[in-house]
C-alpha cells in the first residue's frame, strides 16, 4: 500500500491493524493456491525434472536410470537423424511461414476494399482454422492420395499431368504437399489479424499521400506496408514458434515418411519418447528445440528493434 | 496507486463493419479495382471451401462413390450409411466401443478445462491485478517466463507425474506399480486447467477495473472472494468470452496430448480416434468421413453463434496457429 491514498483508507487501516491485513492477504494468498499449485506441478516442476532427465539414460521399462553427464548432448549433436528433421523443420518453416504471411496479406488488403459479399468471403477464408486439424489433415490425405485422390484426378483431367503423382509417398513431393496444406490451414488466421490491423491504419495518412500524389500502389507500399509492420514481426514470431513445433499433419499423412523426409523436430522427439520410450534423451532433444526457438525469437525481436529506429 | 504504470489492456479491435473507404478515387477505376478483388478472391475462397464441401459430400456417400471418377461433387444415392455406423446405429463398426463416445469424451474434456482455466485463470489474474502481497510480483514474473517454453519439454515429466499419482490407476501410496492418472480423465483435463497466457491476458485485462470500485466495495463490508464473483467477474466478461472460446476450441482439437497419455478406445477423444482410425489404415472412409463432419460441426457452429468475439479474440490474444 502507498501512503498517499484517501483518508478513507488510512481510517481503516488504522483500526484494521496488522491482523486485518494478514486476513486480505490470506485471500489473496487463498485465491492463487490452486492455480499456483497445478502450474508448480506441471510446468515448475515439469521443468526442473526435465532438465535433470536430460542428464540420465531413463527408459521407463528400464529400471536402471543411470547419470550420463552429458552424453544425451554430445549424443544430439552427433544425430543425424535429429539434424535432418531440424533441416526438416527449417524447410518447413521457411516456405510455409512466409507464404501463409503473404497470401493472408494479400486476402486481407483485397477484404478491407468495399466490396459487397465481404463477411461471407471472410468466413470462407477462416473456415479452416475453425476446423480441428486433424480433420484437415484427413481430408488433406485423402485428397492427394494416389489411386483416388482429387487433385490427380483434376491435375490430369487438364492435362497438367500424364500420370497420377503420389503426393504423399514421393521423396520430392511429401514435404511441399504437407506445405501447401499447412498453408491453406493458415491464411485465414493471418488474414484475420492483417484485416484487424489495417482497420486500425490511420486514415489520415492515405489522405495526406494521395494529395502528395501518391498511387494506389505506392499508398500501399509506402503507407500500409510500413503501418503493418508490427503485425508482420508479430505474426512471423507467432508462426515460426507453430510451424516449430508442427507435429499433427505428419503424425497423419505421412507419418515422418518417405525416409524421413518429412520427419520433423518434435516428430522426431515424439518417436524417440513414445516409440522408443528414451526418456532422457528425448527431453535433452526438446532442449535442443527450445534452444533454437529462442535463439530465433531473439534474433527477430532484435531486428524488429533495430528496424524501428 | 503501483498499478498505473502497468499495460493497458488489449482494446478490443472493431473488425470489418463499415469503414471509411481509404483513398479509392469513385468511378470507372474503383470499379476496376473492386473487380480485380473479386477476380482473385472469388476463386481463391471457392479452393477454401472446396475440401469442406467434398468432405461433406463424401460423408452421405456409399463407400463406393468415394472412389468413383469423376468425384460426385453431388451424392447421386445419398446414403446415412457412414452417419449410421459411426454413431453405432443398427449396426456397429468394427472394432471397439462406439464412437460417439469419442465425442461425448472430448466435449466433457473441453468443457471441463475451459471452465477449470476461466475459474482458476481469472482468480490468480484478480490476485496479480489487484492485490499487494509480498511475493506477487516475483510469482507473476515466474508464470510469464515459463510462456515461452515449448510443450514439448513439460511432455515427459507430465507423463510421469501422471504415471504416479499414489492411489490411482493401480498405484500404491508411493505412486509405483500402476498406470496412475494415465488414460483417465484427470490426466486429460488437470494438466490444462490452469494457462499462463490466460492468466495474462485476464489480468491485463482486470488491471483497467478503477481500484476505487473494488475499495468501495470492501468498505461495505463485501468479502474478497464476493468482490471476485460479483464485481471483476462481471466487468471481465468480453475477456472471458474470448479467452474461454479458445480454450474450448484448443482443448476441442488438441491431439498431442491425449495421443500420449490415452490407450484405452473408451477414453479416446474425437481427434485421437479419428486420427489413429486414418492411422491405422482403416478402410471405412465413409465412416471416417461421417466422424469428421460432427467433429467439425461443434467448432463451426460456435464460430458463426460468436464470430464477432472470435475474430476480435484471435485478433488480441493471437491465439490458435
Amino acid at each position: 500500500m502507498t501512503t498517499a491514498t484517501a483518508p478513507a483508507t488510512t481510517v481503516s487501516r488504522h483500526r484494521h491493524g496488522l491482523w486485518w491485513r494478514v486476513r486480505r492477504n490470506g485471500s489473496a494468498y487463498g485465491f492463487l493456491a490452486v492455480p499456483l499449485l497445478l502450474f508448480m506441478v506441471f510446468t515448475v516442476f515439469a521443468l526442473v525434472f526435465a532438465f535433470y532427465l536430460t542428464f540420465h539414460e531413463w527408459s521407463i521399462i528400464e529400471p536402471e536410470r543411470p547419470f550420463v553427464g552429458l552424453q544425451n548432448y554430445s549424443d544430439m549433436l552427433a544425430d543425424e537423424s535429429y539434424l535432418r528433421s531440424i533441416v526438416n523443420t527449417f524447410y518447413f518453416t521457411g516456405v510455409s511461414v512466409p507464404v501463409t504471411m503473404a497470401i493472408g496479406l494479400l486476402v486481407a488488403l483485397l477484404l478491407n476494399l468495399p466490396l459487397r459479399g465481404r463477411g461471407i468471403i471472410r468466413t470462407l477464408y477462416f473456415l479452416p482454422v475453425v476446423t480441428p486439424f486433424v480433420v484437415i489433415a484427413i481430408v488433406w490425405k485423402w485428397l492427394y492420395n494416389g489411386d483416388f485422390g482429387l487433385f490427380n484426378y483434376y491435375l490430369m483431367q487438364t492435362g497438367i499431368i500424364e500420370s497420377p503423382l503420389l503426393f504423399l509417398a514421393d521423396p520430392d513431393l511429401a514435404m511441399p504437399s504437407v506445405i501447401a496444406m499447412s498453408i491453406w490451414s493458415g491464411v485465414g488466421f493471418s488474414m484475420v489479424i492483417y484485416l484487424a490491423a489495417l482497420q486500425a491504419v490511420p486514415f489520415q495518412l492515405y489522405e495526406a499521400a494521395r494529395v502528395d500524389g501518391a498511387t494506389r500502389l505506392q499508398q500501399l507500399w509506402h503507407v500500409t506496408i510500413p503501418q503493418l509492420r508490427p503485425t508482420t514481426v508479430f505474426l512471423l514470431v507467432i508462426g515460426i514458434i507453430n510451424s516449430f513445433q508442427v507435429f499433427t499433419q505428419i503424425f497423419i499423412m505421412t507419418s515422418g515418411g518417405p525416409v524421413e523426409r518429412t520427419t520433423t523436430v518434435v516428430y522426431f522427439i515424439y518417436n524417440a519418447a513414445f516409440k522408443f520410450y528414451e526418456f532422457g534423451y528425448a527431453s535433452t532433444l526438446a532442449f535442443g528445440l527450445f534452444a533454437l526457438l529462442f535463439v530465433f525469437t531473439l534474433v527477430q525481436l532484435h531486428l524488429y528493434r533495430k528496424g524501428e529506429q | 496507486m503501483s498499478t498505473t504504470t502497468a499495460p493497458q489492456p488489449p482494446q478490443p479491435v472493431e473488425v470489418v463493419t463499415a469503414l471509411p473507404d481509404p483513398g479509392i478515387p469513385p468511378g470507372r477505376r474503383r470499379r476496376t479495382w473492386l473487380w480485380l478483388a473479386y477476380l482473385v478472391l472469388v476463386p481463391g475462397a471457392l479452393l477454401f471451401v472446396a475440401p469442406f464441401a467434398w468432405l461433406v459430400s463424401a460423408s452421405f456417400q456409399r463407400i463406393g462413390d468415394m472412389f468413383s471418377y469423376p468425384p460426385q461433387w453431388i451424392p447421386q444415392d445419398p446414403s446415412l450409411d457412414g452417419y449410421r455406423q459411426f454413431l453405432g446405429i443398427g449396426q456397429e463398426f468394427a472394432g471397439g466401443p462406439q464412437a460417439w463416445r469419442w465425442f461425448l469424451n472430448s466435449a466433457f474434456v473441453a468443457t471441463s478445462v475451459t471452465v477449470l482455466q476461466l475459474f482458476f485463470n481469472s482468480l490468480a489474474a484478480y490476485v496479480f491485478a489487484k492485490r499487494q502481497f509480498p511475493g506477487r510480483d516475483l510469482i507473476f514474473a515466474l508464470f510469464l517466463i515459463t510462456m515461452m517454453i515449448p510443450g514439448q519439454i513439460t511432455l515427459i515429466p507430465n507423463y510421469l507425474v501422471l504415471k504416479h499419482v499414489p492411489l490411482f490407476g493401480g498405484n500404491d501410496i508411493f505412486g509405483q506399480g500402476g498406470s496412475g492418472w494415465l488414460d483417465s480423465y484427470y490426466g486429460l483435463i488437470l494438466p490444462g486447467a490452469v494457462s499462463a497466457f490466460g492468466i495474462f491476458l485476464l489480468r491485463q485485462y482486470m488491471v483497467s477495473i478503477p481500484d476505487e470500485l473494488l475499495d468501495a466495495a470492501r468498505i461495505d463490508g463485501a468479502s474478497e472472494l464476493r468482490i471476485y464473483a460479483r464485481i471483476v467477474l462481471p466487468l471481465c466478461r468480453p475477456a472471458l468470452a474470448a479467452t474461454g472460446i479458445f480454450t474450448f476450441q484448443g482443448a476441442w482439437e488438441d491431439f498431442f496430448w491425449p495421443l500420449i497419455i490415452v490407450s484405452s478406445p473408451d477414453k479416446y477423444t474425437a481427434p485421437l480416434g479419428l486420427a489413429l482410425f486414418v492411422v491405422e489404415n482403416r478402410t471405412q472412409w465413409d465412416v471416417l468421413m461421417a466422424g469428421s463432419v460432427i467433429a467439425s460441426l461443434p467448432m463451426i457452429v460456435v464460430f458463426i453463434i460468436f464470430q464477432r468475439q472470435f475474430i476480435q479474440g484471435i485478433a488480441v490474444s493471437g491465439l490458435k496457429g
